[in-house]
């Protein structure tokens, strides 16, 4: 299990200054220093190896190295810092619309229509007069939002759908937090996370009002198949949608495919 | 030419070229710490001391280890588990500075070019539970731990039942559940990281045994007018492995990680050597004790989201994998210590004094089939069963990380940060361990533990 992980991360397709799991490839929306991934191959590979070069034989290219590498953790904590202020003056409610909405998510108060940031990024503030009204679903796909961040997430006390489709930072100790929104949670998505595991899904039996889950491509957990039906048995009153339990499953040796050309599917 | 080419870089500076003979193998003749073992509490000292070092770079650590295969280490031997159920505070506090430790750990211990860790943390949390006896004494820790910050729930024997139908709640009046920062993790990987990262920092590395430290001593006064002798250790003779080579080091400190066999390496130090009753005749009271784990298949058991489940029996058990397969085991009373000389299991063990506790509180495990089993080592503290952290009154360059009795790896990090804070400033700074010093083993302050694994 472990090592498949490792060899995710340390391909080559990612660039030696990054220390963060791999985004999915289809939406970075908010995320400006892991739009190198989508780089070209070629460049990337000469850039890493003079830089590596440098860094081995040079102390202040070391140096340089390990800041930039530094600045950009040190990014996805400023992305998730509270907004204190807005939540002693409008409310928990507020606060956590605004947090979601910084980040580039989604947010649908009560009886309200969605709230979209636009391409730029920018958003109307009308919503800081709902401040009584309680926010019941939060959309904070492809979102930098990780475990500190998610202290705004669990104000919002009537949550019912969370979808963290595709979110880079979102792993294991993040569902381990999400007990707090058991009695209201009917809907989570966890579908594309790729830090996401099995072992963090064992934790969201907490969640017994859950109805609906999706923890289809899950790169990160080993058996997919397997873990959906564990976590059906798990959640028996949640519709889980899933990877097939079909799949990696291995064919039996009279259906093994005759040709020998191709790989023999695991 | 290419032996010629080989030649002439050997020689330039950097190379490893000695005219008289190879010495890479021996460790340097001077270090400003030596640090006696290289498991998870010694890496972690070594970890932190570079860490919180002033300026970068200013202190030589040495780290003496003297198998490099871990084959009896106590930390790779260990089911890994981490929580914050305990009832002396300051173990709490300990517990959840590792977990944040442990969380961020891809900050903490990043090196440039290498991979990501993944700790494979399970973040099932605790279950312990409790009879009519116990309830009380529950209630009380519960509310202790509540205080440092743990999640910590109550649950009645009918709640239980709703959550893990798979219980047989007989005999239970209480249980207590950690909903967060509690779990199990991979021991083996925490030590090939802090050793990555420690290496990456400057820290040294010897494959040897301490065989002698070379002290010399100082008669002092106390306030009082009491004569005491004060003892510093100069020279620590590391003997190489499978060799009677050995080589002195000079050093400053010296940092007692050794695991279970710290007594032996106290000793060395002349720790104890006086009449009983003294401070001098004080030993160091860890020594090894065998715990057996034993790793069992049940297709019919607990799901997944089975937690680590301590019966008031003492008996344990956790989920290992998506494959039905568990870990679990029992400490046994001080009649039936099993002799430590070897790392034999003891299968009859299992079949007396394990499985009876767990088919009555789980009647799934009635039929299972025992796959593998493993033995392992405790540097068990006969004193109170928690660690000793800090300097010795008497010998005052010494400094010991060890005792902790089968919850040395959960707290880890947060000791060898404690250790790094005393040796460089001279108190501890985070957290307040004056309660876990030596001294407290010759004034018999027990800092008592009412439940432990």
């Amino acid at each position: 299990m472990g090592s498949q992980t490792r060899t995710l991360w340390g391909s080559g397709r990612i660039g030696s200054l990054h220390l963060v799991a791999p985004v999915w490839n289809g939406g970075t929306r908010g995320i400006g220093g892991l739009s190198r991934v989508v780089a070209p191959e070629g460049n990337q590979k000469k850039g890493r190896s003079l830089l590596q070069f440098l860094a081995d034989r040079f102390y202040d290219v070391e140096a340089l190295r390990d800041h930039l590498l530094r600045k950009q953790v040190s990014k996805v904590h400023q992305k998730n810092r509270p907004f204190n202020h807005i939540n002693q003056r409008y409310g928990p409610y507020v606060a956590g619309a605004y947090f979601i909405l910084k980040q580039g998510g989604a947010v649908r108060f009560q009886g309200r229509e969605w709230i979209r940031p636009n391409q730029r990024g920018h958003f109307s503030l009308d919503f800081l007069k709902l401040q009584a009204v309680p926010v019941e679903a939060v959309d904070a796909s492809g979102c930098a939002i990780n475990y500190q961040g998610l202290d705004s997430l669990l104000a919002l006390k009537e949550l019912q759908s969370l979808w963290l489709q595709r979110c880079p930072h979102v792993d294991d100790w993040c569902l381990s937090r999400l007990h707090p929104l058991a009695s209201s949670l009917q809907e989570l998505s966890l579908a594309g996370c790729p830090r996401v595991s099995e072992r963090g899904l064992a934790c969201l039996h907490h969640l017994w009002n859950l109805r609906r889950l999706d923890i289809s491509d899950l790169p990160a957990v080993s058996s997919p198949g397997l873990t959906r039906i564990l976590v059906e048995e798990m959640l028996p009153s949640c519709e889980v949608l899933g990877a097939d339990w079909a799949q990696g499953l291995k064919l039996g040796p009279e259906e093994q495919p005759r040709d020998t050309a191709g790989p023999t599917p695991a | 030419m290419s032996e010629i080419k080989k030649k002439i870089q050997s020689i330039l500076p950097g190379g490893d070229w000695n005219p008289l003979y190879d010495t890479s193998y021996l460790p340097p003749e001077g270090s400003d710490v030596v640090i006696v073992g290289g498991g998870v509490l010694g890496l972690s000292v070594a970890y932190w001391l570079k860490k919180l070092e002033k300026p970068r770079g200013a202190i030589r650590v040495l780290v003496v280890e003297r198998d490099h295969t871990y084959s009896r280490a106590s930390t790779v031997l260990s089911v890994g588990g981490i929580r914050q159920q305990f009832s002396v505070p300051e173990n709490v506090q300990l517990s959840l500075f590792s977990v944040d430790f442990l969380r961020n750990i891809n900050e903490y211990l990043a090196v440039a070019d290498d991979p990501p860790l993944d700790i494979q943390f399970n973040p099932s949390g605790y279950l312990l539970l409790a009879s009519e006896k116990g309830a009380a004494i529950m209630e009380n820790n519960v509310k202790v731990q509540r205080q440092e910050g743990a999640k910590v729930c109550l649950m009645s024997p009918e709640q239980l039942r709703n959550k893990f139908p798979w219980i047989n709640t007989e005999g239970v009046a209480l249980a207590s559940y950690g909903m967060e920062h509690e779990g199990w993790f991979d021991p083996w990987c925490l030590l090939q990281g802090l050793r990555r990262k420690v290496q990456s920092m400057g820290v040294l590395f010897c494959r040897g045994e301490v065989t002698r430290f070379v002290s010399s001593s100082n008669l002092m006064k106390t306030a009082s007018g009491e004569e005491v002798n004060l003892k510093r250790i100069h020279e620590v003779h590391v003997k190489i492995d499978q060799s009677l080579e050995y080589q002195p080091v000079e050093c400053a400190i010296v940092v007692n990680a050794a695991g279970a066999w710290s007594g032996q390496v106290a000793e060395l130090a002349g720790i104890g050597n006086g009449p009983p009753g003294t401070l001098q005749g004080t030993k160091l009271p860890v020594e090894l004790r065998k715990r057996y784990v034993y790793l069992w298949h049940c297709p019919q058991g607990p799901g997944l989201e089975t937690p680590f489940v301590i019966d008031p029996s003492g008996t344990y058990f956790r989920r290992e994998g998506l494959g039905h397969n568990y870990l679990g085991g029992c400490s046994p009373t001080e009649e039936e210590e099993p002799d430590p000389g070897n790392l034999e299991v003891d299968h009859d063990f299992f079949q007396d004094r394990v499985w009876p506790p767990l088919a009555q509180r789980v009647p799934a495990f009635e039929t299972l089939k025992v796959r593998s089993a493993w033995a392992g080592y405790y540097d068990y503290n006969t004193f109170d069963q928690n660690g000793v952290v800090g300097p010795h009154p008497l010998v005052i360059n010494m400094y010991f990380a060890t005792g902790f009795s089968g919850h040395g790896l959960q707290q880890a990090p947060a000791v060898g940060r404690a250790v790094a804070e005393m040796v460089l400033e001279g108190h501890f700074q985070t957290i307040n361990l004056s309660s876990f010093l030596f001294s407290r083993f010759y004034s018999g302050e027990k800092v008592q533990e009412h439940n432990i694994i």
